[in-house]
Parts: structure tokens; sequence; C-alpha cells
């Protein structure tokens, strides 16, 4: 009689008849998908709800600007680590894509006066169309030439948003604030919930992390796809992917234009939340921002992506307020007549780029690593080595 | 020659921006060999060479200016000062991460640029300065005039490259290092020091890129920490070039440089369409359509898969 591979497995299903197993082990595939599997990761995600509801009502607003932020670039923190490492490919061009969404959602937006849930996602729709042209180009060639031409996107795309005026604005740029805040009766520039109102910051900080959740589990989704997978191959050895039948130019491509899509939308969030536009926040610098947020969080996990955007944008927040605090100040020059070696701006990017060198030298997978690590001590105790 | 020659732009015109952007596209040319070396020898794509080009640009204008010394012997202290850096960053750095993924590797050095780049703004500050070299004149030649910084840019990259090629070419340690580009495995079971090849790879880059930074940023106040950022156009130039050619580099450089100063001279006139200032980006379209048409440059070795 021929054993098939359900029998096999049939047996492995089967809980022994003295019990359960003390622990969660994934016994079929279905478990292996499950996004928020045992009672931790359930009350892990009820922490997160709660967190998610309470904390408008907890901080100050000037703090709640600093989450919200927080949440708008780990949107775009969650389209890289999609690229970067899910598919291996480094991008500089994320200042760029913020831009197309920021810009996009200024003309849509504000100008035409679309509705929210219109400009967002075509926003997004437009950064994932413009990465889905320029993706080929870069991808033509193995190796990192994709790092090299989006960083002539970057340059590209200041010209660009200098010239282009009658859309950007030129130089002085563009204002955001006529674009609408509003879903059904809901307005996020100023919501009133069962006869409750609340301040702009905090609707704002509610519209900004639900859009977070939606991001992430979008992209959780994506990487444990078949597409994920295939991503994951590219990323490990192209050659070996492609010899079992994943189409490079498809997922390379594919990863590319989602990572810009989201890239977008986090530009998008970005004029919502600080309603002004110019071209010189799209620079060099934002994209390496970008790369640093994703090294410091985690490269490859979703969690880690914006666990480094909470930590980048809040840290560099935290600083450039905090600037007389007596560990900085010797550093720091808060303003020009102060003393101190650096300015803000250059205190915090020097600071980012050391966290770049530091992490890849010493902890390449970032944070998250640290708590995969502790995470896996625990459940392995008393066997953890 | 004479088709270029449109509406009121004089021959005169002409070949001034041709002279200038053979000038500029020397700088380039160095920059972009600092880059094809290190790619060649250690297969790292090297961001943090734009930084090296900042570096040894506000180093000659310290030696200059602060500690007095004449401007071509400061040209040298700066050289030496970009070799080292380039050595320390490989010692303290890049030799860790041998065998990492390539872009692990290129986000490092994009790190060490963020880190450079600022460092060197808080120390000299922002505002553009004068980097204090005594080329300050223009002379004609026949009826064209000339700056003396552009010829002595060429003068000193012919030199540079002249040098460079007979190192590789005539001494064993270029040898070794030519052997290493092509087969690493094979060198060093030849007993040729994978490590003393990186080292001196790293080295040149330094040295190159601090004497293009001292071109860029020679002339009246020219020397501000965006030159960094201008270096960076040396990538397009290795892209069409050929990534690991040195010879591409050289012939890259000159041709962005070109390009870059001729859109200059056409711009406000024929490309108007493009808006102000399109000679800063026109490198980066021109390495888009050489991508689209020519992946692997002009001299780049195509690549070969085996499976």
């Amino acid at each position: 009689m021929a054993t098939t591979f359900a029998d096999l497995t049939a047996v492995v299903r089967r809980r022994p008849s003295g019990g359960t197993p003390h622990r969660n082990l994934t016994l079929d595939h279905a478990q292996d998908l499950t996004l928020f599997r045992g009672p931790w990761r359930k009350l892990g995600l009820l922490l997160l709800v709660l967190a998610y509801l309470g904390a408008p009502a907890y901080f100050a607003s000037s703090t709640l600007l600093t989450l919200t932020l927080c949440g708008v670039y780990a949107v775009g923190a969650i389209g890289l680590n999609l690229l970067t490492g899910y598919a291996g490919q480094v991008s500089l061009g994320h200042a760029f894509f913020f831009g197309v969404g920021g810009y996009a959602t200024a003309y849509l937006g504000a100008e035409q006066g679309w509705p929210l849930l219109a400009y967002l996602p075509a926003s997004a729709l437009l950064g994932f169309v413009v990465g889905a042209v320029v993706g080929p180009f870069a991808l033509r060639l193995r190796g990192n030439y994709l790092v090299i031409v989006t960083l002539g996107l970057v340059f590209l795309g200041e010209h660009l948003w200098k010239s282009w005026e009658s859309v950007t604005g030129g130089g002085t740029g563009t204002s955001v604030k006529a674009a609408a805040t509003t879903i059904g009766t809901w307005d996020f520039k100023d919501l009133t919930v069962y006869g409750v109102s609340y301040e702009t910051e905090q609707s704002m900080f509610w519209l900004v992390w639900a859009i977070v959740a939606i991001v992430a589990v979008l992209a959780k989704n994506l990487v444990r796809s078949r597409a994920g997978r295939a991503m994951q191959a590219v990323r490990d050895r192209d050659l070996s992917a492609e010899v079992i039948g994943v189409n490079l130019a498809r997922y390379k491509t594919g990863a590319f234009a989602w990572s810009s899509a989201f890239a977008a939308l986090s530009g998008a969030l970005y004029g919502l939340v600080t309603e002004r536009l110019d071209p010189s926040i799209f620079n060099l610098f934002l994209s390496i921002t970008f790369v640093a947020m994703i090294i410091i969080g985690g490269v490859g996990t979703v969690f880690g992506s914006v666990l480094g955007a909470l930590l980048v944008m809040g840290g560099q927040r935290f600083i450039s307020q905090n600037s007389d605090l007596v560990i900085f100040d010797p550093l720091i020059a808060s303003s020009p007549t102060d003393s101190g070696w650096f300015s803000i701006g250059e205190f915090n990017n020097i600071l980012f780029g050391l966290f770049i060198v530091l992490f890849l030298l010493f902890e390449p997978r970032g944070l998250a690593a640290l708590w995969l690590r502790a995470k896996t001590w625990f459940l392995t105790w008393p066997f953890s080595y | 020659m004479t088709a270029l020659l449109l509406a009121d732009i004089t021959s005169t015109d002409l070949m001034r921006t041709l002279v200038s952007g053979l000038a500029l596209g020397c700088k380039y040319a160095l920059v972009a060999l600092g880059f094809v070396i290190v790619f060649k020898a250690t297969g790292v794509i090297n961001f943090a060479q734009a930084s090296f080009v900042l570096v040894g640009g506000y180093i000659t204008f310290n030696a200059t200016n602060t500690w007095g010394l004449n401007f071509y012997l400061a040209l040298v202290v700066a050289m030496l000062a970009g070799a080292v850096l380039g050595m320390l960053i490989e010692a303290l750095i890049l030799r860790k991460m041998i065998g990492e993924a390539p872009f692990t590797l290129v986000m490092v050095t994009i790190g060490i640029l963020f880190i450079l780049d600022n460092v060197v703004t808080a120390i000299w500050g922002p505002d553009p300065k004068n980097l204090g070299d005594p080329w300050t004149g223009v002379r004609m030649v026949g009826d064209v005039p000339v700056a003396d910084k552009d010829i002595w840019t060429i003068a000193f990259t012919a030199l540079v490259v002249a040098g460079f090629f007979a190192f590789f070419r005539y001494s064993t340690l270029g040898l070794a290092m030519r052997a290493t580009a092509m087969d690493q495995e094979a060198a060093m079971a030849q007993g040729i020091s994978a490590r003393r090849v990186y080292r001196v790879s790293w080295a040149i880059a330094g040295l190159v890129a601090a004497l293009a930074g001292a071109a860029l940023s020679a002339g009246s106040v020219a020397l501000h920490p965006g030159v960094g950022l201008i270096a960076l156009v040396a990538f397009p130039a290795m892209i069409l070039g050929g990534l690991d050619s040195p010879l591409g580099a050289v012939v890259g450089g000159i041709i962005i440089g070109l390009v870059q100063q001729l859109t200059s001279l056409y711009g406000p006139e024929y490309l108007e369409w493009f808006g102000n200032g399109f000679e800063l980006v026109s490198p980066y379209l021109v390495m888009i359509v050489i991508l689209l048409v020519r992946p692997y440059g002009l001299f780049g070795t195509k690549e070969v898969r085996r499976v």
C-alpha cells in the first residue's frame, strides 16, 4: 500500500492522547501562515490596538505630531524594506518617489479637490507606475546598478520639482493645506466621534497609523506569498532562483514598483501632515535616512521597518527638541551663537550614519534581530544556546 | 563642427566650451578612476569616494589657508591625506565585511558618505570658501580665452592618468592588482596578498579623489559642501565607460564633462523646456540612455553567466 504524504502528516497532526504539546509547534502549512499565532501574539495585537486607540488621549500634541511623522516614514520604510530586505536591491530613489506622492497629493488633493479616498490611492498608484517604468532600466544588469540609477533619479527629481512650476510651485514649494481630509462623516483635521471632538494632531495620528497597519499587513501578505518567496530567492542567489523558474525581471521590477508605491504613499501622507512641500526636502539625505531606518530597524522584517522609523524619526526629533540637554549640549550648537561642534542637522546625520555602519558591522539584521534572538532564547528554554 | 554652430553661438564660444568641458571631464575622470579601481579590485561600489573628494578639497584649503603652505605642497598633503583616509576606511570597516552581500557593502559606503560629508560641514562650516589656488588667470590660446585652472587640471589629470597606466603596466604591484582583479583565487595561489592589493586600491582611490577635489573647488569661492554631491556625477561617467574599465572611466568622464558644458551653452536657447540648471543633471539622463542602449558601457566587460 502506497503511503501518501497526507498519511505521514496525519501522524504528526494527531495529538498524542496524553495531552497537547506544551509549546505552540507549527504543525501544518495553514498554521505557518497564521499572522497572530498563539496567545502571546494575540495579546501583543491587543496591546497594540489599545496603544493605538489610547495614545492620542495620553500624549501631548507635539509628541503626537512626532509619532504621526514616524508613522508617515514607517510606510516608506516598509516599502524600502520590501525592495532591499526581501528582494536584495538597494535603492537611493526613495526621496524621488516620496516627492512623486507628495506632489501628486498637492496637485490632485489640494488643487483639483479630489477626496481623501481618491487622491491617496492615486498618489500610490502613480508611484507604482513610475517605479514600474523606471525599474527595468536599472534591472537590466545584475549587481547593484539600481543604486546608481536611482541616485540619478533623485537628482533628476530635484531638478523636476524645481522646474515644473505649474504643478510643484517651483523652488518656493506648494501648499497642501486645501487637501480634503474627510472619510464619510469623519474629518481627520477636526474629528468628532459620538459628540467628542479631537484636535488635528490626535485625528491625524489615528489616520496615519491606521494606514501604517494596512500597509504592514499588505506587505506581510506580499512577502509570505509566492511572490514574496520568489523575491527572497532572488535576494539570496539570483542565478539559482532563475534556474528554478523565478522570472527575475518580473519580480525585481515588481518589488521596485511596490516599494515605490509605498514611498509615494508615504510622501502623500507627509504632505497631508505637514501641509507644505518644497523641493529641498526630497534630496539624497532623505533617501539615506530611509536606508538608515531599515538597517537600524531590521533588514528583511516588516515590523523592523516600523521600529526603525520610530527610532530614527523619533530620535531626530527628540534631539532637535532637546539639543540643550546635558548630554547633547557640548556637542550641538542649537543656535548660531551657541557653542558646540555640530549643528542639529549635522549631529543627526552623523549619528544615523554611524548607526548604519555600526549596525552593518555588528548587527546586520538590526534591532529586530535582537528581539528575535531574545524570543528564541525563551522559546527554546531550557535548551537555549 | 560647423553643424554645432547655431544661431548666435560663435566658434570662439564653442571652442571655449569644449576646452572647459574637457577640463571638467578630467575632474570627473579622476573621481571615476577611483571608483573603478576599488570596484575592479574589491567589487565594492564605493559611494564614499564622493566624500573623499570633499575631504581632499577641504584639506587643500586648510593646508594653504590655515597652515600657510605653498599650494602645490598643499596638493601633495591633501593627496597623501586622501590615501591615508582610504586605507583607514578599508582597514577599519571594509576589511571586516569581505564576503558580505553586495547590497550590504553598498549600504556601508553610503553610511560612510553620510558621516564624512556631515563631519566636513561640521568642521569647516557650510559657507563657500576660496581654495587659495594660484590658477586665477585667463590666457588666450589663438583667440580662445582659456582659464589657467583648466590648463592645470588637464595637465595634472594627464600626468596622473599616465602615471596610473604606467604603474599598472610596469610595476610588480600593478601586475598583482591586475591579476587579483582577473581572478582572485588564482592570484592568491601565486602568492599575491589580496589584503595588500585591497589596501593599495583604496589608497589610490583616496589619492586621485583628493586631487579631483582640489580641481573641482579651484576658482573663486568654489569650495563648499555641495562639491561632494557634484562628485557623484562621476557615477554616470563610470556607467558610460563601463564599470570595470579604467580607460572607460577616463573617456566616460571626459564625455560627461563635455556634455555638461555643451548643455549649459545650448541650454538657455535650445533646451529651455528642460528648465534652469539642466546642465547639472544632464549627466544622469545620459546615464539612463546609455543603460538602455549599451548596458555594459563603452569599454566594460560583458558579463558571462555560468550556472
